[in-house]
């Protein structure tokens, strides 16, 4: 029998604010155990939680960009359990009244190859609600020790339909919303800094049954990575038990990304009672035509709308977009060269994602701090376009202006560059390539026509790189027929 | 009654301290001195720091002799239930669970009596965090009736009303939930006031119910009333469910003599169901007399009373039950001393078995099983839809009249010990205050005479935000009687 399996996420994606959600402590990541807390964070007597109002921006910016509608009102409810992460022994979250419903997330599998583009698909969203991230407990052999400085962050929880079927669309899916999270500066979505993290139910099914098998949720889940890896070991091993005639029994398992294997964590679900109830210290919310605009005008082109429009608008190809496109700033540096000139987008394009990215990598800099603005791309595609330089002379000419910050001709001028050679000065190189190599001459004659590099490469040295490989060729080909 | 400073109100003390002839440090020692003779017996305090405050005192004379009075509360000493969050000082709720809790911040209230230059003064005994009406829920000790030791002070502001009433402050806060600063005045001889929920800001006061609680103050006049309510009233950015009103100066406005025709509406669910009250003597009475300077008087119907007490113990109760999950061994709140678990759970097992006293615990299990999954929509839901109709039956009267009278109580204070194994009993004897806390109201109880020696408040309910106006109503009354200036022996 065949078997398809069934699965959802739940993504919780910390918003990047400058305080916390409910409270004027500052929130952030890498300060020393209990610094970011006060009365609130700490859940003391007679503390009260205060909204955030950026930090419900950030979700209605999420909200807007997978398409969710956003009701009139939301209100806060409280969800009680007691642990010792948590300050109050109730989060404060939203039950019955979300503040973003529906929605769905573009996604991209992967293609044949990396040079195409993959299926897209769109995976429906059940909800987004926000809620208080809880503090984080640091276990050691004698004792626990709890450290209440995430407590507080603000953190929503996306909810997918079970829309998804195997570990690749999983993968794409969280892609997906980081991206999507990156360019709205809604989250960092780091995951080992717990900035995002999922939880996944999985159920396999018989293809063709429509009703949904007995789910596993799935946890620890640490890397985007893990949880594709969690997912597909997980399907695998349902799919093997049923074969085996076992049933799943609805649990909660662990992936264990070191072993490679996922393990049971709890075998029967506790029976929780979260007591949800209306939380008395806040109001509910309402959210006007005039909020949702002003967020609606702060959401940027999306991921994949840019990738679609740069291919279209400027002819570039799939690979150079898919190493742009996830990099908001480095995409809109292109574009503000390629705008200039967008019959040498590709050439821009090409500096970009391979000499800039490596440079910048290389000298351990940001595109912000770097020296390299758009008019030094155009230069440089200028003077390679005019035969000005080769293109392998281009790359050094790249390092160079990346380095002192001087335009392609200004590197040209100084470094000497520039050809000084005419065209006979080329024809004799080549004629001497031909009398000293007999051998690569004998091959191409033979009919092996790659033999001619021998001889290009041997003009292009004499020629200290500066001779124009497509005009060598050329006489090279006119001299040996 | 004797000249000693500490039967002064504090309107005359704020007028000795202003006019020079008397020192927030005289004024202190003589209330020390009291506190010495006569709270022994009282035993209204769990704890006062009188080196604190004659710190505090003699800070205030240095202001006032260099011309920088903060004002008219400057100087004057402000007593404080023990469920107020007070930078460096204890924060108990009458709990062990907190018995060790030293706050570390001030609440909205706090900052703004110290930023009026009072001197906060001890902490208050209470029921435990606020569940009770007798102090006898107290986990510290009961406090006394100041006017028979034997009875108790009610509750759960039973250590703030004591202490005013003995003359060992001449005001203090409460708090109040389900008429837990209204009672104990009326049966402590002095004046609570419940402000309209919203008016004052719960930031700093441990939470029983969030959103039936109020601070407000008690006193042995209307004047010292509105002095120290117009200290704590206003906006709080750090209380979401603070209003952002106008507050306007309650002790001009409760002076206010100008000619005002008057409407009171008497609600016949309360006359009837407190006419073989022993507390209904004197309130009939002080309705005579108000009938007597022109006020008219009107039958009024509050059809859903009947639902308050039932609806008022599920919501407080469901509440309360998350408001204390916090107090659970792990932080700040007193673990288990024989701590044998392995785990948190046993943890919370334990140090909440050992810390919450019975009430509070009944409280919390009876709030947990009104919240729970497949309950919710029987008692909490239902319970939030008979507030609200108990609200519009407020909304409707206040229509037609403008205040509306009642009894606070429907008995003057009991002996201690008469509700200990009924404590149903307990919880309908908060009848008349319950409904203005679910309707969000403010309440004023005022001394209107006595029974059998011991003293019986009249309540008047205002419209929301209309705390001038009762106090002003409650004024002709006691302008007229001498009430205020009577005081127990002790």
């Amino acid at each position: 029998m065949e078997y398809e399996a069934v699965i959802g996420l739940e993504v919780h994606v910390q918003i990047k604010t400058e305080s916390k959600i409910f409270s004027g402590s500052r929130a952030g990541y890498g300060y020393g155990p209990n610094e970011l807390v006060d009365p609130v964070v700490l859940g003391l007597p007679g503390a009260l939680p205060v909204m955030n109002k950026a930090a419900l921006d950030g979700i209605i910016k999420a909200g807007l960009a997978f398409d969710c509608s956003i009701p009139d009102w939301c209100k806060w409810d409280r969800k009680n359990y007691f642990y010792p992460d948590s300050p109050n022994n109730y989060q404060i979250t939203q039950y019955d009244q979300p503040i973003c419903e529906g929605g769905e997330v573009e996604i991209e599998l992967s293609g044949d190859s990396r040079a195409e583009m993959g299926e897209h698909k769109k995976i429906k969203l059940a909800r987004i609600h926000l809620e208080n991230d809880v503090g984080k407990l640091n276990h050691f052999a004698e004792d626990s020790l709890v450290d209440y400085n995430r407590a507080f962050t603000p953190l929503m929880e996306i909810v997918s339909e079970p829309d998804m079927h195997s570990g690749d669309e999983a993968f794409a899916f969280l892609t997906s919303i980081r991206q999507t999270m990156i360019y709205c500066g809604v989250s960092d979505c780091d995951m080992e800094k717990g900035q995002m993290r999922a939880d996944a139910n999985i159920s396999v099914r018989p293809v063709g049954e429509t009703a949904l098998g007995s789910k596993i949720e799935l946890k620890n889940l640490n890397s985007i990575t893990g949880v594709k890896n969690g997912i597909e070991y997980e399907i695998k091993r349902q799919i093997r038990e049923l074969k085996k005639g076992n049933s799943i029994t609805q649990a909660t398992w662990r992936w264990n990304a070191d072993l490679g294997r996922t393990e049971l964590m709890r075998e029967k679900e506790d029976a929780h009672d979260y007591r949800y109830f209306p939380d008395p210290d806040l109001l509910p919310v309402k959210i006007d035509y005039e909020w949702r605009n002003r967020i609606q005008s702060e959401i940027p082109e999306l991921p994949f709308e840019k990738q679609r429009r740069f291919m279209e608008e400027y002819d570039l190809p799939y690979t150079i977009t898919s190493v742009l496109v996830p990099n908001r700033t480095l995409s809109e540096f292109f574009e503000q060269a390629a705008k200039k000139d967008p019959a040498k987008a590709k050439a821009i394009g090409n500096y970009v994602t391979n000499d800039l990215l490596r440079e910048l990598s290389e000298a351990g800099q940001s595109l912000a701090d770097c020296k390299i603005s758009p008019e030094h791309l155009l230069s440089l595609v200028e003077a390679v376009e005019k035969g000005t330089i080769t293109k392998q002379i281009a790359k050094d000419v790249f390092v160079e202006m990346f380095r002192s910050g001087e335009l392609a001709g200004e590197v040209i001028e100084r470094k000497g560059l520039k050809p000084d050679f005419d065209d006979d000065q080329v024809k004799v190189w080549c004629q001497e390539a031909i009398d000293e190599n007999p051998k690569p001459v004998e091959d191409f004659r033979s009919g092996n026509g790659k033999a001619l590099n021998a001889l290009l490469g041997q003009v292009m040295k004499k020629s200290r790189g500066k001779a124009n490989p497509q005009s060598v060729n050329q006489v090279l080909r006119e001299l040996l027929n | 009654m004797g000249d000693e400073l500490h039967f002064k109100s504090a309107g005359e003390l704020s007028d000795l301290l202003s006019s020079g002839s008397v020192s927030s440090v005289e004024i202190v020692q003589s209330l020390v001195e009291r506190v010495g003779s006569v709270d022994d017996r009282v035993k209204a305090f769990n704890s006062f720091d009188a080196e604190d405050a004659l710190a505090q005192a003699q800070a205030s004379d240095d202001r006032r002799a260099k011309g920088e009075s903060l004002g008219e509360l400057d100087g004057i000493p402000v007593g404080l239930k023990d469920n107020l969050a007070v930078k460096d000082q204890p924060l108990t709720c009458s709990s062990k669970i907190l018995e060790s809790f030293v706050s570390p911040y001030d609440g909205t209230c706090i900052q703004k009596l110290k930023a009026n230059g009072a001197v906060l003064w001890g902490r208050l005994n209470m029921d435990e965090f606020a569940m009770g009406s007798s102090t006898e829920n107290s986990g510290t000790h009961t406090t006394s009736n100041p006017w028979d030791l034997e009875r108790i002070p009610g509750g759960s502001s039973g250590g703030s009303a004591a202490a005013v009433g003995a003359c060992e402050t001449p005001i203090s806060l409460g708090s109040d939930t389900g008429g837990s600063i209204r009672q104990p005045a009326s049966h402590c001889g002095v004046v609570g006031l419940k402000p309209t929920y919203g008016r004052v800001s719960r930031y700093g006061l441990a939470a029983f119910a969030s959103s039936l609680d109020q601070i407000g103050p008690i006193a042995r006049n209307i004047d010292d009333a509105a002095l120290l309510l117009n200290a704590i009233s206003g906006y709080d950015p750090h209380d979401s469910t603070s209003y952002n009103i106008d507050v306007p100066d309650f002790r001009k406005a409760a002076a206010d003599d100008s000619d005002r025709k008057w409407t009171i509406g008497l609600p016949k669910e309360y006359l009837e169901e407190s006419s073989d009250s022993a507390a209904i003597k004197p309130v009939l009475d002080a309705i005579e007399f108000y009938k007597s300077q022109g006020f008219e008087f009107k039958d009024i119907s509050l059809p859903h009373t009947e639902y308050a007490v039932a609806t008022y113990y599920i919501i407080a109760t469901a509440e309360a039950s998350s408001n204390l999950a916090r107090y659970d061994g792990i932080r700040y709140t007193k673990r288990a001393d024989d701590f044998d678990g392995k785990d948190s759970i046993d943890v919370y097992h334990q140090s909440r078995a050992l810390g919450f006293g019975e009430e509070v615990k009944r409280r919390v299990i009876l709030g947990t099983y009104v919240l729970s999954s497949g309950y919710y929509d029987a008692y909490y839901l239902k319970a939030q839809k008979c507030r609200t109709l108990i609200r519009s039956d407020f909304e409707n009267a206040f229509e037609s009249v403008d205040a509306i009278m009642t009894p606070t109580s429907p008995t003057p204070a009991t002996l201690k010990g008469a509700h200990a194994e009924d404590p149903l009993a307990m919880y309908l004897s908060d009848i008349y205050t319950i409904p203005a806390n679910l309707a969000g109201i403010p309440g004023l109880s005022i001394p209107c005479g006595y029974v059998d020696g011991l003293p019986v408040g009249l309540q008047i309910l205002g419209k929301p935000f209309k705390e001038d106006e009762i106090l002003r109503v409650g004024r002709v009354f006691e302008a007229a009687h001498g009430y205020k200036d009577e005081h127990p022996e002790l």
